[in-house]
C-alpha cells in the first residue's frame, strides 16, 4: 500500500531547502559496529540530573545491568552496553561539552557480551497498570534519541496530566547528512511501530500520526507496509515536505496538525506529544524483549570519511572506533562535528564516546570559512526564512546592546537555534551565535537576580532576628535594674548574708561572641 | 441670593469634610504601599550585603539614599550599571563610582579552611546573609549555595583560615 498524499498539511513558516547529502550514507543496510575493547558511559547522557553509579571500579558486570541510576524527578538510569568489568570512573572528553571531559563510567570489556538475566519475565504491556508501566519505561533509560535527550518517561508522566489528542512520531530528519532515522524506519519499521503502539496505551490516547519526509520513499512505504501488516487504524502515515527545519517539535506540530504551539509553550498546549521513531523502537524492545537503551542507530557520514554508512553500536564506543569501521577518515578530515551540520558540536578529540544523543558523527574535509562580517544591510532575508516568525536584525541589534528587556519582548526565548538566519544572510553575520550568546546571559541573569532576591530576604530575616534578641536583652536588663531600684531592706539583708556565707565565686564560663 | 450662597457654601464645606474624613481614615486603617521608594532602590542594588558603602547591607543603604544621606555612588559590586539605574530611578546626576576598586562580586565564593578552624564563630556573627554554620569550638563551615561572596567574613577571621575562590 503506498501512503496517501496529504493535502491537509499546516504551513511551516521561512525554512530552507538544503541539500541533502543523504545518498552516501544510505547506499547500504545498517552495519553492526562489534563490541569495543573499552566501554566509555557518561553519567550525563540524558537532560536533567547526572545519573548516580551504582557499582564500584572492579566489578564485573553484564550487559545490560544497571550501572547507574537515575537521581531525582528529571533523570534516567545508564546500562552496562556489554559484559566486562568496571575498571575507572572518572573525566572522561564527552561531546555534549565539545570534548572537555564529564564523569563517565569505563568498562573493559570481556568479549564474552554476556547479557544480564531478566529480573522479571516480559508480560505483555497491556496488563500492566500504567503507572508500573511508565516506572517501567524509566527504569530502562529510555530518553528522546532526537536530539534533546529528554527522559522519555518524565515526558510521558508530564503530558498524561494534560489532556491530549494525539501522539506524533517524529520521523523527519531535516538536517543534511543525518539519515538513521530513515535507516532505523527502512529496517525496523516494526518495532517503531509497535513502539508508538505501547506509548499511544501510555498515554490513553487513540490517535498517531507518523510524519516522514518527502525525500524518504523507501521509509514511507516501508512504515506504511508496517502498518498494514499490524491493521491498526489509529495511526496514519503523514508525508511533509522536505523543508528545514520541519523535524524540530513545534514546527512539526504546526506541519502536521496546523496547530501553533504558543511562545514559551510545549506541543502538550495543544494537544500533541511528539516522540522520535528511534525512541518509539527502543520503548518496544525493553517493554517487549527486555533489552534496555544500550544501542543506537547512528550516521557515519561527511566527505572525510571513507566510506559513508549507518551503524547500530553500543553506547560506550569511542567515536574514533566507530569511524575506524567506517574505513576511517580521508586524508582531506578535518572538523569533526557530533550531530548535523546546523545544529550539531563541533568536537575537538575522538576520544568522546557514543551516547543516547549522538544521532550523526560527521566528519568534514573542510573547516567553515571565516566570511567578511559586513554591517546589516536591512534585506530582511532572515526575517523571511525564520521558522518561528522573528525578526532576526531586530534581535541582532538588541543582542548587541544587551538590552534583555528588548530581546524578551522580542521573543528570543523562542529561537530554536536552527541557524537559517546565518545561512541566508548577505553581510556573513554570526546572528545564531549572537543569539545563543544572548540567552544564555539571560539565564545567568535571571539566576543572580534569583540568588540576589535570596540574598535579601536572609538579610531581612538576619536583621529582624538580631533586633529581636536586642529587644529582649534589652527588657532583661530594665527588668534586673526594676528589681535592684525596688528592692527593700530584706532582700539587702539577704544578698549580705549569702556574701558572709561564703559562696564560692560563680565559675567565669567562656564567653564567645555569640 | 444669601441663602443660594450659603447653599453653595454648605455644599462646598460637606463635600469637603467628608472626603477629608474618608482619606484621613484610609491613611490611618489601609496597609501602607508596600513598593516604596526604598524598596525599589533596594530592588536595584545586589543584594551582596558587603557593607562597603558603609551601611549594614543593601536596604540600610537604600533607606539612606532615599532620606538623601548617602550618595548613590558607593556601591562597588554593583559598579556604573547599578549607579545608572539608580540615578534614573531617582532622576539624580550619576556620579563616577566613589571607590572604583574592589573585587567582591556574587561571583565568587568563601571557603573556610577546616583544618586550620578554630571555632571561634566570628565569621558565622558577620555574615549578612547566615551563610556560615558551625558549632561554638568546632570547625565551621560555609553554605556554598547561599554566600554571597561579601569577603566580610574574611577580614574577620582570627586565624585567617577563609579565603575567597571564584564559583560560578
Amino acid at each position: 500500500m503506498r501512503p496517501a498524499p496529504t493535502f491537509d498539511l499546516g504551513k511551516l513558516n521561512g525554512g530552507l531547502r538544503l541539500p541533502g547529502e543523504k545518498a552516501n550514507s544510505t547506499a547500504m543496510g545498517i552495519q553492526v559496529v562489534p563490541v569495543p575493547a573499552q566501554l566509555v558511559l557518561p553519567l550525563t547522557q540524558h537532560s536533567g540530573n547526572a545519573a548516580q553509579p551504582v557499582v564500584g571500579i572492579g566489578e564485573k558486570v553484564l550487559k545490560g545491568q544497571l550501572i547507574a541510576d537515575a537521581d531525582g524527578a528529571l533523570s534516567a538510569p545508564v546500562h552496562a552496553s556489554s559484559s566486562g568489568k568496571v575498571v575507572a570512573i572518572e573525566q572522561w572528553p564527552v561531546s555534549r561539552r565539545h570534548g572537555d571531559p564529564a564523569p563517565c563510567i569505563i568498562i573493559e570489556c570481556d568479549g564474552r557480551d554476556e547479557a544480564i538475566g531478566l529480573a522479571e519475565p516480559v508480560i505483555p504491556y497491556e496488563s500492566l497498570p500504567l503507572e508500573s508501566l511508565l516506572q517501567k519505561i524509566l527504569q530502562g533509560g529510555i530518553v528522546g534519541l532526537g536530539g534533546a535527550v529528554f527522559p522519555t518517561a518524565q515526558k510521558l508522566m508530564q503530558a498524561n496530566t494534560l489532556p491530549l489528542e494525539s501522539l506524533l512520531l517524529n520521523g523527519v530528519e531535516c538536517e543534511p547528512y543525518i539519515s538513521c532515522d530513515d535507516m532505523l524506519m527502512r529496517e525496523q519499521a516494526a518495532d517503531v511501530v509497535k513502539g508508538a503502539q505501547i506509548l499511544m496505551y501510555a498515554l490513553g490516547i487513540q490517535k498517531c500520526y507518523i510524519a516522514i519526509e518527502s525525500d524518504k520513499p523507501e521509509a514511507l512505504q516501508k512504515m506504511a507496509d508496517a502498518l498494514t501488516a499490524l491493521n491498526d487504524s489509529r495511526m496514519v502515515v503523514k508525508m511533509v515536505p522536505t523543508i528545514y527545519p520541519s523535524g524540530g517539535e513545534d514546527q512539526l506540530v504546526q506541519l502536521v496538525t496546523n496547530k501553533e504551539v504558543p511562545s514559551g509553550g510545549l506541543p502538550t498546549d495543544v494537544g500533541c506529544l511528539v516522540q522520535n521513531v528511534g525512541t518509539a523502537a527502543a520503548v518496544y524492545r525493553w517493554i517487549c524483549e527486555g533489552e534496555p537503551l544500550i544501542s543506537r542507530v547512528t550516521t557515519v557520514t561527511g566527505d572525510g570519511i571513507v566510506s559513508p554508512m549507518n551503524v547500530l553500536a553500543r553506547l560506550g564506543t569511542p567515536v574514533a572506533e566507530i569511524v575506524a569501521f567506517a574505513g576511517g577518515y580521508t586524508d582531506r578530515a578535518k572538523q569533526l562535528i557530533i550531530g548535523g551540520p546546523m545544529m550539531g558540536k563541533s568536537v575537538t578529540t575522538d576520544r568522546v564516546p557514543l551516547v543516547k544523543a549522538t544521532n550523526c558523527i560527521l566528519v568534514m574535509s573542510h573547516l567553515a570559512p571565516p566570511l567578511d562580517e559586513r554591517p546589516c544591510i536591512r534585506c530582511g532575508e532572515c526575517a523571511v526564512v525564520c521558522p518561528v516568525v522573528l525578526q532576526p536584525q531586530e534581535l541582532y541589534w538588541f543582542a548587541c546592546a544587551d538590552d534583555e528587556v528588548k530581546l524578551r519582548e522580542h521573543g528570543l526565548i523562542d529561537c530554536i537555534e536552527c541557524g537559517c538566519c546565518d545561512l541566508v544572510c548577505p553581510s556573513h553575520i554570526p546572528l545564531m551565535a549572537s543569539f545563543r550568546q544572548a540567552k544564555a546571559r539571560i539565564r545567568e541573569l535571571a539566576d543572580e537576580k534569583a540568588r540576589a532576591e535570596r540574598a535579601r530576604l536572609r538579610f531581612e530575616a538576619r536583621t529582624l532576628r538580631r533586633e529581636i534578641e536586642e529587644q529582649k536583652r534589652e527588657d532583661e536588663l530594665a527588668q534586673q535594674k526594676r528589681a535592684a531600684i525596688t528592692a527593700g531592706p530584706k532582700e539587702i539583708q539577704e544578698m549580705v548574708e549569702r556574701a558572709r556565707r561564703g559562696k564560692p565565686p560563680l565559675e567565669r564560663t567562656e564567653k564567645g561572641p555569640d | 441670593m444669601w441663602t443660594s450662597i450659603l447653599i453653595a457654601v454648605a455644599t462646598i464645606t460637606g463635600i469637603a469634610l467628608a472626603s477629608g474624613l474618608l482619606l484621613g481614615f484610609a491613611s490611618r486603617r489601609l496597609p501602607p504601599r508596600t513598593d516604596s521608594l526604598v524598596d525599589q532602590v533596594n530592588e536595584l542594588l545586589p543584594q551582596l550585603q558587603c557593607a562597603q558603602c558603609g551601611y549594614a547591607g543593601c536596604r540600610p543603604y537604600a533607606a539612606a539614599i532615599v532620606d538623601d544621606d548617602a550618595d548613590i555612588n558607593l556601591c562597588p559590586p554593583g559598579g556604573h550599571d547599578t549607579v545608572r539605574r539608580l540615578a534614573a530611578l531617582l532622576d539624580r546626576e550619576p556620579l563616577p563610582l566613589a571607590d572604583a576598586a574592589s573585587s567582591v562580586s556574587m561571583s565568587s565564593l568563601a571557603i573556610i579552611d577546616e583544618s586550620l578552624c578554630i571555632g571561634c564563630g566570628w565569621c558565622r556573627e558577620v555574615c549578612p546573609v547566615d551563610a556560615i554554620t558551625g558549632a561554638h569550638h568546632y570547625m565551621h563551615t560555609v553554605i556554598a549555595r547561599e554566600c554571597t561572596g561579601c569577603e566580610l567574613c574574611v577580614t574577620r577571621c582570627p586565624v585567617d583560615c577563609i579565603g575567597m575562590v571564584a564559583a560560578r
